[in-house]
């Protein structure tokens, strides 16, 4: 798995940061920067902690896979911020618009 | 067959249905019958069109992604065009709505839908009122069964996004949203949609009549076909121009006239796109291999030659402002970034740079791409840092000695007047 964050969403809070020091750091407008290695199983838990107290629900875990879609790799980027690693629950679910 | 192919017969006044079908002969029908949709897809993964918005995905996997939807597609035609330096897509639609309507047609027999909407910046009014007659002409539209309709989209350079136009006509917010999910799975009214620039179209009306072999006949074998370009600046007749891929710059320059004084630089790909220096570039291939080296590409297909008489500095400064002030503002790297970086161009540019000036810029264009909802930020820092590297005698001297008497010169990159920032 590896976390996203939806930079609409984003109001630069910065609980991501403190909460997984060893993944996020922040620029310094106090935006996060998130390192795109995959998490090891090690940080997953603290990861899906760090997910659950975004204030804006910005951040995302996702599933690490890829598909072919007619010869242009693309990753196939399912939700999987549940617990069970299942469809986010419906209140979680990203928003198009502010 | 040789040039011009998209731009055949086109002239000052709109080609009617008449003479469009005189020239291009009957609409290309992909019908609905079973494996047509196959064989339009089929022709044009053998053409290799790829996407002439910029972004040049090629079309025919997007095409894939919306047959292996599940509801019934939507196609969009974007034609909103929000690059101040291009004019080949509201040409395309003022001069030629016809071929354009072929193409989007096509693609909606080839995914069995109803609908099509061409998205027209609202500005474009001679645009708008071409296609509203080209619909007219053709109310049965040419043995489909398609309804089309215009939809204007406010003027902007992010509203041009993919899917800003989707978030507009859904909710009436011109502004990108985050992806995924892609448009090709969720877009207008939660629909599959298909969305291709009007260039782009205009070729497919051409692949669907003549096929992906004779497309094949122009240009590189890694870059098919022909394609639009802007060109303005320092040459005699600025305009649209139909090159073939792999081409020189020469050409194009020559095709316009000539240049009206030695260039300083070209800049390739628009406002999101990359500076070069004058010499490297004149011998320069228009392709994608052709401009790699030079750490550049045509994006939407904008070329602009600066004269050695204008001021680099003032220029680009001019542009990143207003490219920081066209943000969407809903991204914080983005609006924070572009801001900063626009700032501080402007005080070099003035003389009051501070010593880290160039540093700052650079890692702020750094900091900021690859972290926006869509590439706004990306396209910005890449003009700049590579205005820096093409220009580096001029920032220098700014950063020093100030303003220059070139300053003050009429800017040969053109921006729009500011509007009040939609803030969020």
């Amino acid at each position: 798995m590896r976390l996203d964050v939806d930079p609409i969403k984003c109001e630069a809070h910065g609980l991501c940061a403190e909460l997984l020091p060893e993944r996020i750091t922040l620029d310094e407008w106090g935006y996060p920067i998130i390192d795109p290695a995959p998490i090891p199983a090690s940080l997953q838990d603290l990861a899906r902690r760090t997910v659950n107290a975004c204030p804006t629900l910005a951040l995302k875990l996702r599933a690490l896979e890829s598909r072919p879609l007619d010869g242009v790799q693309t990753r196939s980027r399912r939700v999987v911020s549940g617990r069970d690693g299942g469809e986010a629950a419906p209140g979680r679910r990203a928003r198009s618009t502010r | 067959m040789s040039l011009p192919r998209v731009l055949l017969g086109a002239g000052p006044e709109t080609m009617d249905f008449a003479v469009h079908r005189r020239v291009h002969g009957d609409p290309p029908t992909a019908g609905r019958a079973a494996g047509a949709a196959a064989r339009l897809h089929a022709e044009l993964t053998r053409a290799g069109l790829r996407g002439r918005g910029g972004g040049a995905f090629p079309l025919a996997a997007k095409l894939a992604a919306a047959q292996r939807a599940k509801r019934r597609p939507v196609v969009v035609v974007n034609a909103t065009e929000g690059e101040p330096l291009s004019v080949k897509d509201r040409m395309l639609l003022e001069s030629l709505p016809h071929l354009v309507l072929d193409g989007a047609l096509c693609l909606a027999d080839a995914l069995d839908t109803g609908e099509v909407i061409i998205a027209i910046d609202e500005c474009f009014g001679d645009a708008t009122a071409s296609m509203r007659r080209a619909l007219l002409e053709r109310p049965d539209l040419g043995g489909h069964t398609a309804q089309a309709k215009i939809v204007n989209v406010p003027s902007g350079y992010v509203t041009g996004q993919e899917t800003a136009i989707v978030n507009f006509i859904n909710s009436g917010i011109p502004r990108p949203v985050t992806q995924p999910p892609r448009l090709t799975e969720r877009g207008i009214a939660k629909r599959p949609t298909l969305m291709s620039n009007a260039e782009t179209l205009a070729h497919v009306a051409l692949i669907a009549r003549h096929g992906a072999e004779w497309f094949r006949e122009m240009g590189r074998e890694d870059e098919p076909g022909s394609a639009l370009v802007t060109l303005s600046g320092g040459v005699r007749a600025p305009g649209v121009f139909e090159i073939e891929y792999g081409s020189r710059l020469g050409s194009v320059i020559e095709a316009a006239g000539g240049l009206t004084e030695p260039v300083r630089a070209f800049l390739f790909g628009g406002y999101a796109g990359s500076w070069v220096g004058g010499e490297a570039a004149r011998s320069a291939r228009l392709s994608r291999a052709g401009l790699a080296p030079l750490r550049a590409s045509l994006g939407a297909g904008i070329i602009v030659a600066l004269p050695e008489s204008a001021c680099p500095v003032a220029e680009v400064a001019r542009v990143a402002a207003w490219m920081a002030d066209e943000s969407a503002h809903q991204c914080g790297p983005c609006v924070n970034g572009l801001g900063s970086i626009a700032d501080v161009l402007i005080d070099v540019c003035e003389g009051r740079g501070g010593r880290d000036a160039f540093g700052d810029i650079r890692r702020w264009s750094e900091l900021v791409t690859g972290r926006g909802a869509c590439a706004h930020p990306d396209g910005t820092a890449r003009f700049v840092t590579s205005a820096l590297s093409t220009f580096a005698t001029e920032f220098d001297d700014h950063a020093r000695h100030g303003l220059c008497e070139a300053c003050e010169r009429r800017p040969v990159l053109i921006v729009p007047r500011r509007r009040v920032a939609v803030r969020s």
